[in-house]
């Protein structure tokens, strides 16, 4: 374990994360730091797609229709299943983060135990609510 | 009151106690959206249709469009947060990162603008 120089780094440099060259993650906490972050990456570009729906209803019936036809195509489906998954799994990993803010269940057993429960609860979760989905009215 | 070099205080070495304020802010932020993000997926799929007028008389529901100006507020503010890290973890050269960081804050001002006034033009009933 070499630790890192307490270094003169002037205070404008802002700290980084992973620094994957000096610390050796766990491949589970390596794993949901990766899908937790592509997660919020999907979410983040959801919002373009939440505000042009915002925007073609407020435009009125005639410009909803249009945007509709792009909305409810069959390659937006797929967009929606993704950006539900991203939502379920980006939940539950953090409620994880959250608990570990209060100093719990961070040692390398809870933490990879934790890491599988994330990803079997997120999974159950993304499948209830596409199944919500498909089984209601039809999406969108 | 503090033995560190004159020299490192003038370059601003050290805690200015302000290191936590975006540590923080993402934190009140996520516990905002476990509930305001839980209550838009359940609206949202709750809906019995999505056409216009399902849609339109959501949104003037009582609740609805504060509720959802909340929420797209507190969506695209954790979301610039949590994209700044990414980029600030991932983009290391200096002039691209200004740029990618620039851009992102952009982009999160302009989606929370045209997603906030969307949803008042449909509240207040201006058109449709």
């Amino acid at each position: 374990m070499s630790a890192p120089e307490t270094s003169g780094a002037p205070a404008r440099v802002r700290p980084l994360s992973p620094h994957l060259t000096i610390y050796q993650m766990s491949r589970y906490s390596l794993l949901s730091s990766i899908v937790n972050r592509a997660s919020a990456i999907v979410l983040s570009l959801g919002q373009i797609l939440l505000a042009y729906w915002l925007i073609a209803a407020a435009s009125g019936a005639r410009a909803y229709g249009r945007a509709a036809a792009v909305l409810a195509s069959p390659m937006l489906k797929l967009v929606y299943a993704v950006l539900l998954a991203a939502f379920a799994y980006h939940l539950i990993a953090g409620l994880r983060h959250l608990v570990w803010d209060t100093g719990h269940g961070l040692d390398r057993a809870r933490s990879r135990q934790s890491a599988g429960w994330v990803l079997a609860l997120s999974v159950l979760l993304a499948a209830a609510l596409i199944l919500w989905v498909l089984r209601g009215a039809g999406p969108r | 009151m503090s033995e560190r070099p004159a020299l490192g205080r003038v370059r601003g070495y050290g805690s200015a106690k302000e290191g936590v304020r975006e540590w923080w802010a993402q934190r009140l932020t996520s516990v905002a959206l476990v509930v305001l993000g839980c209550w838009f997926v359940v609206s949202l799929l709750s809906l019995p249709a999505h056409d216009h007028a399902t849609v339109t008389a959501w949104i003037r529901g009582a609740w609805t469009a504060p509720m959802l100006i909340i929420f797209v507020l507190v969506c695209v503010w954790h979301s610039q947060l949590g994209m700044r890290v990414i980029l600030e973890d991932y983009v290391h050269e200096v002039g691209w990162k200004t740029l990618c960081l620039a851009a992102s804050s952009f982009a999160h001002v302009a989606i929370a603008v045209l997603s906030v006034v969307a949803v008042l033009r449909i509240a207040l009933g201006s058109d449709g």
